[in-house]
């Protein structure tokens, strides 16, 4: 341990990746999967004011709660590590997202087939601040296969948006989820920063 | 950095009934004095702040021997992200820690960075 006087030599990058998703569809997995770390598990502090409280001038009966966050990091190299962040993907959550989605590269929508609505709060979510990202199909047991345009179209995902299938619990299916995602990034056009000027999203609360 | 036996225990139950001890760990606070987000880079000055240090600020200060990110002290703290950050910012104050934002070039635009990780993920396929 030593005294630093520069302010950047002595961190990486810190490189954020969003997983996102509806309630069960793997998010946790597809971290657990590639992450070197076993995830790990922070939390948020969700204070929320009372609904009707607002005359109350301040004393307003508050509720905080916390929502879990699930993190698994990747090193990529000396000057960079890699983040992925799974969040829960309901409408409550969103002022989670807000933080969680600036300066995050790109997302991962992950996709159960059974429960295709379930996705549509993120892919929303994302496409309105245009923030890259991909959609992968978990491929549960036993769900019927679906093919990636009838995915698309029940999505209504532009086409330059890449579907892709995976098993959340293979790392290497997953990592190969990630390496499509970058590519996505690299061949896109970038859209409007996806960390500026926030948009309104679903009811925050 | 890789460790896949170690931070085992920093897993959290699902339990609820965790709201109590944030509070008194940050005096109640949630608004740390540093902006600090949740990867913010941290990392101990090798600076020994005089007086004792609140027993949780002293553990923060132990998981920054190493640089690391504010989430992963939260992690391994148990701690909400927000309160962590509170105590990490305390240490800063003090000039027990240093803090950096998330990556000086964070541009998701920027393609250097992204070839890099790209090459980085391709090696462990
Ligand atoms: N068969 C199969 N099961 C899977 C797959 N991915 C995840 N599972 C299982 O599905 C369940 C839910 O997975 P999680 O990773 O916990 O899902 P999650 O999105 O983190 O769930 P929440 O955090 O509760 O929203 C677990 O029991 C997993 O073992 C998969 O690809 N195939
Ligand atoms: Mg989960």
């Amino acid at each position: 341990m030593s005294a630093f006087n520069s302010d950047s030599d002595w961190a990486p990058n810190a490189l954020k990746v969003l997983i996102a998703g509806g309630f069960g569809v793997g998010k946790t997995t597809f971290i657990t999967a590639t992450s070197e770390i076993p995830p790990l598990r922070t939390e948020e502090l969700l204070t929320t004011a009372s609904v009707g409280t607002d005359d109350l001038a301040g004393i307003a009966a508050k509720t905080t709660t916390t929502v879990a966050l699930d993190f698994g990091r990747i090193t990529i190299d000396r000057d960079s590590v890699l983040y992925l962040f799974g969040a829960p993907g309901q409408d409550r959550f969103w002022f989670l997202w807000d933080e969680l989605s600036h300066g995050a590269l790109g997302a991962v929508v992950l996709v159960d087939t059974r429960r295709l609505p379930d996705c549509f709060a993120a892919v929303d979510f994302f496409e309105s601040r245009g923030m890259r990202f991909l959609v992968a199909v978990n491929e549960f047991d036993g769900a019927y296969r679906h093919n990636p345009e009838e995915v698309r179209e029940a999505l209504g995902l532009l086409p330059a948006v890449p579907i892709v299938m995976c098993d959340a619990r293979d790392r290497r299916s997953a990592t190969t989820v990630l390496v499509t995602l970058v590519r996505h990034l690299l061949a896109a056009p970038s859209p409007a920063h996806a960390s500026s000027a926030p948009t309104e999203v679903g009811d925050r609360a | 950095m890789t460790s896949h036996s170690m931070h085992r225990e920093t897993w959290l139950d699902e339990a609820a009934g965790r709201l109590v001890r944030p509070y008194t760990v940050s005096a109640g606070r949630t608004r740390p004095t540093t902006a600090m987000e949740l990867l913010s880079w941290v990392v101990a000055t090798g600076v020994r702040p005089r007086g004792r240090l609140e027993p949780d600020h002293d553990v923060a200060l132990g998981l920054c021997g190493a640089a690391t990110t504010v989430a992963e002290v939260a992690a391994r703290m148990r701690l909400p992200a927000a309160v962590t950050k509170v105590v990490l910012s305390d240490l800063v104050a003090v000039g027990a820690v240093l803090t950096r934002p998330p990556s000086p070039a964070a541009d998701p635009t920027d393609r250097s960075i992204l070839e890099r990780l790209l090459v980085g993920l391709q090696q462990r396929l």
